[in-house]
């Protein structure tokens, strides 16, 4: 029987989310509007309106996950997100993998940060829960799914899957309910996938709260005033977006097989430019906060950090990036509706910044080099120039559609090469920004002139020059580039500490976000300069082989082919593939596929070995994950075993295909990244024709390349999973296979009953090999046997070497401290100043 | 001139500099036919071709060869124009590769018999777009 109540339920809550986010935003204009006498009854009439809109955005939210929790595969969403297999966890990756789940995890979030900010605000509420609200009513309208005559208003997540595809079963049985689901893409089955997306989201929403500030200053002629409240929010949508982003960049690394953890792709494009235009805004908010400038430019930077979030999921899920990405969106048919969504915030926001902008106090006094403001302002220009030249052109496809749209045509395509395209570029202005950081804060905790800067600047000069001198040597990096951006780094770093140690010294930690924040990202310019600049690709391949195309020689084969345990060379190791292995619950290590078989339920397999104490012979034991295979991949160093690698592959027929994850070996001071680029494909053999061997017993002969031993048969009296009966006879042979220093044990069984003959051949899928025994002949002492090969197991893989990568991961660590520092320093005084009743 | 125009004039330059090497450094999409014609111009910079892979009567993909080693393989792909043309990859054959609808290959010809692709790009069929439901259990 199918359910309907769930996927009601949820369309109901949205509808009514939407109508309740209308109803708030025009009550909270009234309330606005009011004078002192109703604004009492308004603001009480649209805070229920707003809780009752929340109410409702937390049971959509339920809704669907009730939906993939409980299976209901009748349900599109569930069907072809989720499966019976998936763990709770990854169930809930599986409510933001479609982009209905994003747009209701995203008003999810916007709607925790307006009770929060209904609670904590007196002054602003009115003006900022408008925007607020304005957005939601955007935001519900995604998974709205109404149809009014050709129009149709949003895709709902709670469509039935007989009314989203034209299956013909459902013309047979409307009420056909698919056993499991497709899945969860096993890329998204990973940890970082579960908080990464939530988080990234929850930095989306944020920036909604400096941007409803903004305005609300604006509509109520506050010119400036707005910065106070904005300013903590600002710090804290650029540290969580910077965290969203940093958590996407590290699930890169350890899920996609691309060898790094940036891409340049437009995805990723899509959010780091809001996040810099963020970083600008909280810089020149701060100076404002200061000396009374900037203003202009912090309102410019606030709005288009805002606008650029919606131009970036306008990119990302409008389709409009179609062949430019490696990542499929597809298209819901919203683009429309987010072009409207962003194009409608954008001229109220340009409208009402235009008609307050000449009584937005600016400075007449043009600052002087030796000020702070001065150094800011040259600081914001260099990330507004970053992003520019990220934007530009990962909006390529966007201008293509555009220019089409128009009736024209555009061939134009991003660049080809995009690593090395946006790396000579942001490479230079990452440095200009560290020693922005680095001179910028002696600028901003003391007065400066000629002398003063001197002194400041020559201790951390000498200090840094020195301990650079002591990388570049150690660490031997000689391209002049990297020298700059050791020197660049070690500055920032150096500078910042000094400043660090100096506030420490006069006065509390709470002014210490800056500079922190500032050291960490000297690391990281560090740490990404060694990772990706001498990364280090070891699996360079030496067979030998000379190639049919004489220019193929020139070309670097960066991936080895390992034969089942034979021992390969590659730079200081010798690597050895060692088989597939799975997941068993309650195992903690990883288990030999080959001692495990199948039983047709989902996840369960029969041990056909012990496995150490784990697990006996004929035990029913639970894989986690039974698509996922495990290479084992062994490491030596002379002779001994360094350590196993075990780089992981799914095949997913729902999915479509093969997907596999590396596995890195870490160590302090470089990561080792192993990933498998292809693999043997035994699921449907194709057997080579039948050699026929006879062989006496205690002879030694050769199947292939494998020096194999016949050590003798046996009469058997039971046979498992037969049923012997009298008269019968059952002959086990026993062959020992040898593949380099493994030792195989392979027994064919024969069976005769009432003159009729039945043969039991042993498949090893390792090796590539069926052997039966066709035949004994006893006259001559000899047995016969078939064998068929198909080919030994292999995977071809690829190893990286990422030296000093942790300075990059310990940087953003700190990074993300120095802004958690800095918000909890800028709330304390919005709080101060509203409790006293200024705010 | 005052300082504040320095530095104006100074972002516009920088700011025209990023617009140059943006479209100087953007590719662009052609067809089989105009690559080569702009191979023949001397003219080495790697484009973008969208194509399907060949396949043959029944729907079979057709004319992928795996390098001896596995580490690299070429195929025939047909661009929008119809032309067709042998491909050569640098790579492993990728996982879902053969069930891919399009192909973007990213690259420049060597010789007028292979395009060597750089980086291929695949549009898998989505689930989206499935149609038929797999009628497992019935």
């Amino acid at each position: 029987m199918i359910n309907t109540f769930m996927g009601n339920l949820g369309h109901l809550m949205a509808i009514v989310a939407f109508v309740s986010s209308l109803v708030t935003a025009y009550s909270y204009f009234q309330y606005f509007k009011a004078n002192e006498l109703e604004k009492a009854s308004w603001r009480t009439f649209s805070r229920v309106s707003f809780y009752i809109h929340t109410g409702s955005v937390a049971m959509i939210a339920f809704s669907l996950f009730e939906i993939i929790y409980n299976h209901r595969y009748e349900y599109f969403y569930a069907y072809s997100h989720s499966s019976k297999a998936l763990p709770v966890h990854y169930m809930i990756s599986s409510f933001w993998e479609g982009q209905e789940g994003a747009f209701i995890l995203w008003a999810f979030w916007n709607v925790v940060l307006g009770v929060i900010l209904i609670h904590t605000n007196k002054f602003w509420e009115g003006p900022v829960m408008i925007v607020f609200s304005l957005v939601q009513a955007f935001l519900v309208s995604m998974i709205l799914g109404v149809v009014i005559g050709d129009l149709k208003i949003g895709s709902s997540p709670f469509i039935l899957l007989r009314d989203a595809t034209q299956a013909p079963i459902f013309e047979m049985n409307p009420d056909f309910v698919p056993e499991d689901g497709t899945g969860l893409n096993p890329l998204l089955q990973n940890i970082w996938m579960v908080i990464h997306p939530p988080t990234l989201f929850l930095g989306y929403a944020s920036t909604l709260v400096p941007f409803a500030f903004l305005i609300g200053g604006l509509v109520t002629k506050r010119y400036s005033e707005w910065i106070r409240p904005a300013l903590p929010w600002a710090i804290f949508s650029a540290m969580i977006l910077g965290m969203g982003i940093i958590m996407g960049a590290y699930w890169a690394y350890v899920t996609l097989n691309f060898g790094g953890y940036w891409n340049w792709d437009p995805v990723e494009n899509a959010v780091y430019v809001p996040w810099l235009i963020l970083v600008a805004a909280i810089h020149t908010m701060i100076t404002f906060k200061k000396s009374a400038t900037a203003l202009k430019t912090s309102i410019v930077l606030v709005i288009l950090s805002f606008i650029l979030v919606l131009y970036a999921t306008f990119l990302v899920r409008s389709g409009v990036l179609g062949d430019a990405s490696v990542h499929s969106f597809t298209d819901l048919g919203l683009s429309g509706q987010l072009l409207i969504y962003m194009l409608f915030f954008l001229v109220i926001a340009v409208f009402l910044a235009a008609r307050a902008w000449k009584h937005i106090p600016t400075s007449e006094k043009e600052a002087s080099v030796y000020s702070r403001e001065f150094w800011i302002f040259i600081g914001a220009t260099t990330l507004g120039l970053m992003s520019f030249q990220v934007i530009l052109p990962t909006s390529i496809p966007a201008w293509n559609a555009l220019v089409e749209s128009f009736g024209g045509m555009s061939n134009m395509a991003p660049p080809a090469d995009q690593i090395e395209f946006y790396t000579k570029f942001q490479l230079w202005f990452a440095v200009v920004i560290a020693l922005l950081t680095a001179v910028g804060q002696f600028f901003w905790w003391q007065k400066m002139d000629k002398k003063a800067l001197k002194d400041a600047l020559i201790t951390p000069y000498i200090i840094s020059v020195l301990l650079s001198a002591g990388i570049i040597v150690l660490a031997k990096v000689y391209d002049w580039k990297y020298i700059v951006i050791v020197l660049a780094g070690t500055f920032t770093i150096v500078a910042n500490a000094v400043i660090l140690s100096n506030l420490l010294k006069k006065s509390t930690f709470k002014l210490a976000g800056g500079s922190l924040a500032h050291i960490g990202v000297g690391m990281i310019l560090i740490g990404i300069m060694f990772s990706s600049g001498y990364s280090d690709v070891i699996s360079i391949n030496m067979s030998g082989l000379t190639y049919s195309n004489s220019w193929e020689d020139e070309m670097n084969k960066e991936h080895v082919l390992l034969w089942i345990n034979k021992p390969t060379q590659m730079k200081d190791y010798t690597v050895i593939y060692r088989g597939r292995q799975k997941k068993v619950v309650g195992v903690p290590e990883y288990v030999p596929a080959k001692i495990l078989e199948s039983t047709g339920n989902v996840n369960e397999a029969l041990a056909l070995e012990d496995y150490k104490d784990y697990f006996k012979k004929g035990d029913l034991v639970s894989i986690v994950l039974e698509e996922n295979d495990y290479f084992k991949i062994d490491y030596m160093k002379n002779e001994a075993l360094q350590f196993s690698l075990s780089p992981m592959s799914q095949f997913n027929e729902g999915m479509g295909g093969l997907i596999s994850s590396p596995d890195s070996k870490i160590f302090l001071d470089k990561d080792l990244y192993t990933y498998v680029a292809a693999m043997n494909d035994y699921a449907d053999p194709e057997w080579k024709e039948d050699e026929i061997y006879e062989v006496a017993p205690g002879e030694q002969f050769h199947i292939s390349d494998f020096v194999t031993y016949f050590d003798g048969a046996e009469v058997l009296k039971e046979l498992e999973g037969y049923t012997l009966q009298e008269g019968d006879v059952a002959v086990k042979a026993k062959l020992r296979v040898l593949d380099y220093d493994v030792e195989k044990q392979l027994e064919p069984t024969f069976i005769i009953r009432n003159s009729q003959v039945g043969k039991l051949p042993v498949i090893d899928t390792e090796l590539g090999l069926k052997v039966s025994l066709e035949n004994i002949l006893p006259e001559q002492n000899k047995f016969v046997f078939k064998v068929n090969q198909y080919q030994k197991d292999y995977v071809v893989m690829k190893a990286i070497v990422k030296p000093y990568i942790n300075i990059l991961w310990i940087g953003t660590l700190i990074m993300l401290l120095g802004f958690t520092v800095a918000i909890y320093r800028r709330f304390d005084e919005f709080a101060k100043m509203r409790d006293k009743g200024m705010e | 001139m005052k300082k504040g125009h320095i530095i104006g004039l100074g972002i516009i330059a920088v700011a025209i500099v990023i617009i140059m090497s943006s479209i100087g450094d953007a590719s662009s999409y052609e067809s089989f036919g105009t690559a080569w014609e702009m191979k023949e111009d001397g003219d080495d910079k790697a484009i973008h071709v969208v194509g399907q892979l060949k396949k043959d009567a029944t729907g079979e993909v057709t004319g992928l060869e795996v390098g001896q080693d596995k580490t690299s393989f070429t195929f025939l792909l047909v661009d929008n124009e119809g032309t067709e043309q042998k491909v050569f990859y640098n790579e492993p054959v990728p996982a879902d590769f053969q069930r891919s609808e399009s192909v973007v290959v990213i690259g420049s010809y060597r010789e007028k018999e292979i395009f060597v692709a750089d980086k291929i790009l695949m549009k898998c069929p989505s689930k989206y777009q499935e149609t038929d439901v797999q009628a497992a259990g019935m």
